[in-house]
């Protein structure tokens, strides 16, 4: 496993990932530093009024990525707008990297919408519930990319459990056969719900690429810097026609799978004392402490910017519009369709009955007509 | 005007498609030298290349699925599956992904996807290859599914699928693959009949009967014979199966009184009940006799030797025309009969 930063802050030797950090050691290396640590910081905020606002019952459910910061902020910035992000629901930081309005993010959360923001404004597909199926559009979209002529990438991000799924089997097959520009970015944060890593597969997941011929980096996944230079190495590939790479980010989910789950059921609470000593912001904290790089005054200024947008989260999440009722009929079909129009028909009449209400969902209440 | 054969009016149609619009590429087994297996895709691949026309991996989620991301980038795939009974794998990246992007972005993506399904029995072959799926797309909100009958409709409807904004499941009757017909090339796909449209092939006065695909020819044949024992019989053909043209069905139904419905799926949750009830709902007052359904049967597709049984035939539709009418017909002696 490759690593950059040790747990304790150090910086390592890394012969592998060292010529794609050299930014870092350059004139600008303390402000790229120090934007990677506030990034890093706003997203563990940004999760954690978003688990707040569902404990108040203003968010439906949510999935924190507590833990797994360095693994979306060191390949989310290592990112140009121009390519293309496919993620499952737990990318929020990869989103938050990509210029997302943040209240959109957590719309879908919400319940207000089946999808927070325009795939093509921020270049990232709305996430992806089922497990692994983003992978092969990342695929498809990489070849297009490749029939375009264009030097950008495609990005998948998923699971250590999503491995498992066929899709992620096919995309790989489909990644190698057409060298299509995808980066594979698995995230292995160790469970897939309350299951572990072990039971989905045997060797390690990067390995797992090997056989299908897609070079691949297994890396510290808590280490900001290490994940940030192997995926460099993975998008050079890809625009130099290289094509596909894997990267196994090792990394750990400190929370539950969503807030639904109750991790206590299934984990021992001293795996997560193991990982809690390897957590990567901390880990970031002690290398620009002992750089200098991190003083008061930039701990105050990232401490007030997380406040900030945590602000900002919670107001567009309690000031987002209801959607209206025949909203439900909107958008199934691009083109006209007469039998889903008749259906919406009837419905619009069926709520006129109700005086004055029946635009608004929620405004009917259940059982009678008034 | 020219002469040609179902298979035949398919290829020309994706080959026009192709040359309209550079964006339009073609994905699936075995569809590029050897122009699948059926050759519906003969010669594209070395008019257009290989970045057109694809070969695939061997592997029906992976063909949709990288469509899918295709179609994000503007493109507009056309895959190939190479049997009905191979559709399955794919099942999921079709219900969950291609009929759902464009709802749940709220219209920001859209799927122009046609997929490809040469489909239905009657050509002797192992299982797997003569199955109908068609209702469980028609089940799926967000496709729109389409079954072509002749080479004419055949020629312009897949350019109408591609030229859709919605995906849309194009079902092809591989047992009519050989038949031959008039194909005008200069139709405009854009002003042709639509896509939604059934169409009325004969005109009759006495049953509707409704069908699709395959089945067509032989609604045309039951026409003539029951016409030869006195009963007008007028057909048609659906041509869309979803959303199914109910104003077409229903005019007819509302002159004719009577409704038969056949197709080669089975009869259970299939197509044939749904039009049944919703021709009964909006046509109840018109109705001389509940709408019949001469379908196959509910079991697994059987072996060859017994698909002959399986499958609507002339004799069975007629049978089925005659309790619409309540002459005699096979269930008119048994106990609680419906005549
Ligand atoms: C096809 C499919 N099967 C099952 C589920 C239910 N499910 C949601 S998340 C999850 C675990 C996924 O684990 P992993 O891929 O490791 O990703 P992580 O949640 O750890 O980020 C499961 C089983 C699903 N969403 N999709």
């Amino acid at each position: 496993m490759l690593q950059v930063l040790a747990p304790s802050g150090e910086r390592l030797p890394e012969p592998q990932l060292d010529p794609w950090l050299q930014d870092l050691d350059g004139a600008d290396g303390a402000a790229v530093l120090a934007g990677l640590y506030e990034d890093m910081v706003v997203i563990r905020r940004i999760d954690a009024e978003a688990t707040a606002l569902q404990r108040q019952g203003e968010l439906a459910l949510w999935p924190p990525l507590l833990g797994q910061e360095a693994a979306q902020i060191g390949s989310g910035r290592a990112l140009r707008q121009d390519d293309f992000v496919f993620s499952s629901y737990r990318e929020n930081g990869v989103a938050y990297c990509r210029g997302v309005d943040l209240s959109q993010i957590l719309r879908v959360w919400r319940g207000n919408a089946s999808s927070g923001w325009d795939p093509f404004a921020i270049n990232m597909a709305t996430p992806q519930i089922i497990i692994g199926a983003q992978t092969l559009h990342a695929v498809g979209y990489a070849m297009g990319i490749q029939f375009d002529g264009a030097d950008a990438a495609a990005v998948a991000y998923f699971g250590d459990g999503a491995t498992s799924e066929g899709d992620v089997n096919e995309a790989m097959v489909f990644a190698a056969s057409y060298q299509a520009p995808a980066i594979f970015f698995c995230q292995n944060n160790h469970w897939a719900i309350s299951e572990p890593v072990s039971l989905q597969s045997h060797i390690t997941l990067a390995e797992r690429a090997g056989g299908f011929g897609i070079p691949h980096l297994r890396v510290d996944g808590n280490d900001v810097l290490a994940v940030l230079a192997a995926t460099r190495i993975a998008l050079d590939r890809a625009r130099q026609g290289g094509g596909p790479s894997f990267i196994e980010a090792v990394t750990y989910r400190m929370g539950p799978h969503t807030t639904a789950d109750d991790p206590t059921r299934y984990r021992d609470a001293n795996e997560l004392e193991d990982w809690a000593a390897k957590d990567p912001i901390a880990r970031l904290e002690r290398h620009l402490e002992a750089t200098g790089v991190l003083d008061d005054a930039l701990r105050q200024r990232v401490a007030d910017k997380a406040d900030e947008v945590a602000a900002v989260v919670r107001a567009g999440v309690i000031s987002m519009p209801e959607p209206e009722a025949l909203d439900v009929f909107k958008h199934v079909y691009a083109e006209p369709n007469p039998w889903l129009d008749r259906q919406e028909d009837h419905y619009r009449r069926y709520l006129d009955q109700f005086d004055h209400s029946g635009a608004t969902a929620g405004a009917t209440t259940e059982g009678g007509r008034r | 005007m020219a002469t040609m054969t179902f298979a035949r009016a398919i290829n020309a149609g994706l080959r026009r498609a192709m040359e309209a619009d550079p964006k339009v590429l073609l994905m699936g087994e075995d569809i590029g030298s050897l122009g699948g297996v059926f050759r519906i895709t003969d010669g594209l691949q070395k008019d257009f290349g290989a970045h057109r026309v694809l070969d695939t991996p061997l592997a029906e989620s992976g063909i949709i699925g990288t469509a899918v991301g295709l179609a994000y980038r503007g493109y507009r795939p056309v895959c190939e599956i190479q049997f009905d009974g191979f559709i399955y794998p794919a099942f999921d990246q079709i219900v969950s992904q291609v009929a759902k992007l464009h709802y749940r972005t709220q219209g920001l993506v859209k799927v122009p996807l046609t997929i490809r399904v040469p489909f239905g029995g009657g050509i002797g072959s192992p299982e797997h290859h003569s199955e109908s799926p068609e209702a469980y797309f028609t089940h799926t909100s967000g496709l729109r599914v389409i079954s072509v009958s002749n080479p004419q409709d055949a020629y312009t409807m897949i350019q109408q699928a591609i030229a859709c904004d919605d995906p849309v499941l194009y079902f092809e009757p591989k047992r009519r693959y050989h038949d031959r017909g008039d194909v005008d090339e200069s139709v405009d796909p854009a002003t042709a009949l639509s896509l939604g449209s059934a169409q009325v092939l004969t005109e009759g006065r006495d049953v509707t009967l409704v069908t699709y695909g395959p089945l067509v020819k032989t609604a045309l044949d039951v026409a003539v014979a029951a016409g030869d024992e006195g009963v007008s019989v007028e057909v048609i053909d659906l041509r869309s199966l979803s959303p199914v043209d109910y104003p077409v069905v229903e005019a007819s139904v509302r002159k004719t009184g009577r409704l038969v419905i056949t197709h080669e799926a089975g009869q259970n949750g299939g197509l044939g009940a749904e039009i049944a009830a919703s021709i009964t709902e909006r046509c109840f007052h018109y109705l001389e006799h509940a709408p019949v359904r001469v379908t196959g049967f509910d079991i697994p597709y059987p072996y060859s030797k017994l698909e002959s049984h399986h499958l609507p035939d002339l004799d069975r539709i007629l049978d089925g025309v005659d309790r619409a009418m309540g002459r005699a017909n096979s269930l008119s002696n048994l106990p609680g009969a419906d005549d």
